[in-house]
């Protein structure tokens, strides 16, 4: 049995196992602490910071999701400062990326009163859709660099690294080998990119077909169409 | 590719490449910033074919390998010129009329920054601090550094930029500044060394603890501290890496020590190994300091034909590619291991998860230049050096409106004013032909703005920390009363949007938000609210950054916020000469308007023509790092 730490969070007493993070640990008392990047099949890169509490003694926030719990921590999830990192990240999402189809996000925008519009003449990050292969499309004015995708295609799951970074900072994208597309990487098409994308920037292809308005049968007479081109 | 790969041409192409990676193959991944770079040499860009091979060469997977070579802006995926001119456009540069610099070469060659002549001779680009801040403006001219170019006389100075060397005590600086390296034999035995190595290794940390060393990155951890930690550290091998990765903005004295004294450096690490029982050091030096490079080669040489390097422990130079992120020790690991220079989440700390995941000790250039001196002097003759709580030697890199520019030895507690005085001004005696001292930014960009109230600050960590002030990588830049400090924050805003690794939410996107209000700022076209949108973003990316940089990212602008309310209050358009003019005697005025606004409309022009260039740059950059931007506007 390991050892227990005990803490509050926002004034209530918790005790946990030590080694649990401080965003499980407040899941236990029914404290909701957002996150975007974390995932659970993924590992944590505290690097989306939506999850930031703010902790007795300590200069800056701290991420929940990997910070452990420890004896006699006091955590704030809800302080002033917290509450501004959280706003002002989601509104700098919005500024930045279509988060049409990120209802989670949506939703914690809501949440934490962030305005959509706040930064005016804000230079977005948009995209082309790529649609260069059969199972699914990329479209990356949807990409909130989560990073999961990445991980998921490389030691997180799958090892196959077709997908990595281009750019950095601002101009940072997710990329594949001098730009090739998708069939000419090592990607497999496993899937698990998609799987695990929070925005819709990677989408099954049927899926994407069938929003553009095609009949299920017309995106089956398509596929099977590219199969008789072939004999 | 299968066709591409068989052609006999290519493979004829690819040779020189085989033969130059050689080296690097048992280092694996380790090995991937080592072979661009000699790639780079070979063929002055990575082309497709030339990428793939270093990936098989060193088992890496494509996509990673080029997710690094995207990463570092010194490393080329798409043709550039033969002769690279980089023209710094940073702080102290500025103030020498980088601008102008950058715009006549860009007219003297028939392109604009960040573009190639049609010829495929030259590249020009705007860079970021090259750290020759003392002999602004400079340019680096293919490896060598073009310093003090005036446009007026056609006068400069290429080759080795030369260190200018003052101050009031001459221990971190005894060998420079005489215009040549050190050489082992004028440098002498290794004393300290040979001092430490009849001493167990916890008598040489508890000689640095009681020293009160601390690190001169900037982050200012006591580095007796760390070497016990590593020492005590389970995992092996250790490591000894010392950060010469001297890239924040203003900061230059590192490449006076490494270039003048490579035998101090060197000496320090040898003694840090001893004392944790590391087995290896890396020199990893900044990718714009490339004329260090043969300098530390031949230094370790002579170490390693006098013994002081041997199988116990040796060193390896790992040279950057242009990213300031790199400055991060975690970063700088990364960069190490043949990766994107992501920062780790730390804990763990480098004490026991370093570079290779193994406890490793990690200073600044300067910190372990005051090794030897301690050892050999001992903690206690050390300490009669500067103050109680800031013992030993420190150097500052003066730039900007002063006489005197260069790096100043002086003892930990002067004032300001003193050193101000030993530069030369501006202002602070109120002569009467000099300018009066407006603002000195302190630490470098990750620093903040003094005024003239601060002048009898004295130097030190306590005093620097009661007025606010971060003591940081030791930079004192120094604005007169006629410097426009909204062009200042606006380069500043350039700077950290331009070297924001990506990694966290608050720093991604901060550093750009930042440098677009910045832009407004500068340029008067201030909106309602970008006070309040540029202290949210300055204090979310202060607050919740995962790594120092972001931390940083806002601090001169807040303590700029802080100093000058006047200067974030045109909302509506106002002209900014208004403001600026504001602190101004109105006869002064009358007296040079003519000139005023024969500047200012050059001025505009400046602005504009580096508008265009920032424009022209994104586009660029956007062809090179991918294909959105392009499309984004098709």
């Amino acid at each position: 049995m390991a050892d227990s730490v005990s803490l509050t969070i926002d004034g209530q007493p918790v005790s946990v196992e030590s080694g649990t993070t401080l965003m499980k640990a407040a899941q236990q008392i029914g404290v909701d602490i957002p996150t975007i990047c974390w995932h659970q099949a993924t590992t944590s890169n505290a690097l989306c910071r939506i999850c930031v509490v703010e902790v007795e003694g300590q200069r800056l926030l701290q991420p929940a999701c990997i910070v452990k719990a420890a004896q006699d921590m006091k955590v704030q999830t809800l302080s002033e400062r917290v509450l501004r990192a959280r706003r002002t990240i989601l509104e700098m999402l919005a500024s930045t990326m279509d988060l049409s189809e990120a209802p989670a996000i949506l939703t914690m925008m809501k949440e934490y009163g962030a305005n959509a519009g706040r930064f005016p003449e804000a230079e977005r990050r948009e995209s082309e859709i790529k649609d260069d292969n059969p199972m699914y499309i990329r479209d990356y004015s949807k990409c909130l660099l989560c990073w999961r995708c990445v991980q998921v295609c490389a030691d997180d799951a799958q090892y196959v690294n077709a997908i990595n970074f281009n750019g950095r900072g601002f101009e940072t994208q997710i990329g594949t080998f001098f730009d090739k597309s998708i069939p000419e990487t090592t990607c497999v098409l496993c899937g698990q990119c998609v799987g695990v994308c929070p925005t819709g920037a990677l989408k099954p292809k049927r899926e994407y077909l069938l929003e553009q308005g095609m009949k299920p049968e017309e995106i089956s007479v398509m596929n099977t169409g590219r199969k008789k081109r072939k004999n | 590719m299968s066709d591409i790969d068989t052609s006999p041409s290519l493979s004829a192409r690819l040779a020189p490449l085989q033969s130059a990676i050689e080296p690097y193959l048992p280092l694996g991944r380790s090995g991937l910033l080592p072979a661009l770079h000699a790639a780079q040499k070979i063929y002055g860009w990575i082309s497709e074919p030339v990428a793939a091979e270093i990936a098989k060469s060193l088992r890496v997977p494509l996509a990673d390998v080029h997710g690094v070579i995207e990463f570092y802006t010194l490393f080329y995926n798409e043709p550039v010129g033969k002769r690279f001119i980089r023209v710094c456009t940073d702080q102290a540069c500025a103030l020498k009329d980088a601008d102008g610099l950058l715009n006549h070469l860009c007219a003297h060659h028939g392109i604009k920054a960040s573009e190639t002549t049609a010829d495929r001779r030259v590249t020009i680009e705007a860079s970021p601090c090259l750290g020759l801040c003392e002999q602004a403006p400079a340019i680096l001219y293919g490896d060598e550094a073009e310093t003090n170019v005036n446009l007026k006389t056609g006068s400069y100075e290429l080759g080795r930029p030369r260190s200018i060397v003052y101050g009031q005590i001459r221990l971190l600086t005894a060998n420079c500044g005489n215009g040549t390296t050190t050489s082992l034999t004028n440098y002498g035995e290794y004393v300290a060394l040979k001092k430490a190595l009849l001493m167990k290794p916890e008598e040489v940390i508890n000689e640095v603890k009681s020293s009160g060393l601390v690190g001169r990155g900037g982050a200012a951890f006591p580095t007796g501290v760390k070497w016990d930690g590593t020492a005590k550290a389970a995992g092996s091998p250790k490591y000894v890496v010392c950060n010469a990765d001297e890239s924040e903005p203003g900061t230059f004295k590192d490449r006076v020590l490494l270039l003048d004294d490579p035998h101090r450096v060197i000496e320090g690490m040898a003694i840090a190994a001893y004392a944790i029982g590391a087995s290896k050091g890396f020199i990893y030096v900044r990718g714009e300091y490339p004329y260090i490079l043969p300098v530390l080669e031949n230094a370790l040489s002579e170490a390693r034909q006098a013994g002081y390097l041997n199988e116990d422990f040796d060193i390896e130079i790992r040279l950057g590619a242009g990213a300031y992120i790199c400055g991060e020790e975690t970063a700088l690991f990364e960069s190490i291991e043949g990766k994107r220079g992501f920062p780790r989440v730390k804990p763990p700390f480098p004490t026991t998860f370093g570079v290779f995941g193994k406890p490793t000790v990690i200073n600044n250039v300067e910190t372990l230049c005051n090794v030897p001196l301690i050892i050999s002097k001992g903690s206690a003759e050390y300490r009669e050096i500067g103050t109680e709580k800031s013992p030993g030697p420190k150097l500052f890199c003066v730039s900007g409106d002063v006489i005197k520019p260069g790096v100043y030895e002086v003892p930990f507690g002067v004032t300001l004013r003193e050193l101000l005085n030993m530069a030369g001004g501006p202002s602070t005696s109120l002569r009467t032909n000099q300018k009066k001292l407006q603002a000195v930014l302190f630490g470098g960009a990750a620093g903040a703005f003094a005024t003239p109230t601060h002048l009898d600050v004295k130097l030190t960590f306590e005093d620097l920390r009661a007025a606010g002030l971060p003591l940081g990588s030791g930079v004192v830049m120094v604005f007169d009363e006629r410097r426009d400090m909204r062009d200042s924050l606006a380069r500043l805003g350039h700077f950290f949007a331009h070297e924001s690794c990506g990694k966290c939410y608050p720093c991604q996107m901060g550093t750009q938000r930042q440098m677009e209000i910045l832009n407004r700022i500068a340029a008067g076209k201030m909106q309602a609210g970008d006070l309040e949108r540029l202290q949210d973003v300055g204090w979310t990316m202060t607050d919740a950054s995962l790594c120092g940089l972001g931390q940083t990212a806002a601090s001169a602008v807040l303590s700029a916020v802080k100093l000058w309310p006047e200067l974030f209050k045109d909302e509506g358009g106002r002209m900014k000469d208004e403001v600026l003019m504001g602190n101004k005697k109105k006869n002064e005025m009358r007296k040079t308007q003519n000139v005023k606004s024969k500047a200012k409309k050059a001025k505009a022009n400046t602005q504009d023509a580096k508008r265009k260039v920032q424009k022209v740059k994104a586009k660029t950059v956007a062809k090179k790092k991918s294909s959105r931007k392009t499309a984004s506007r098709r």
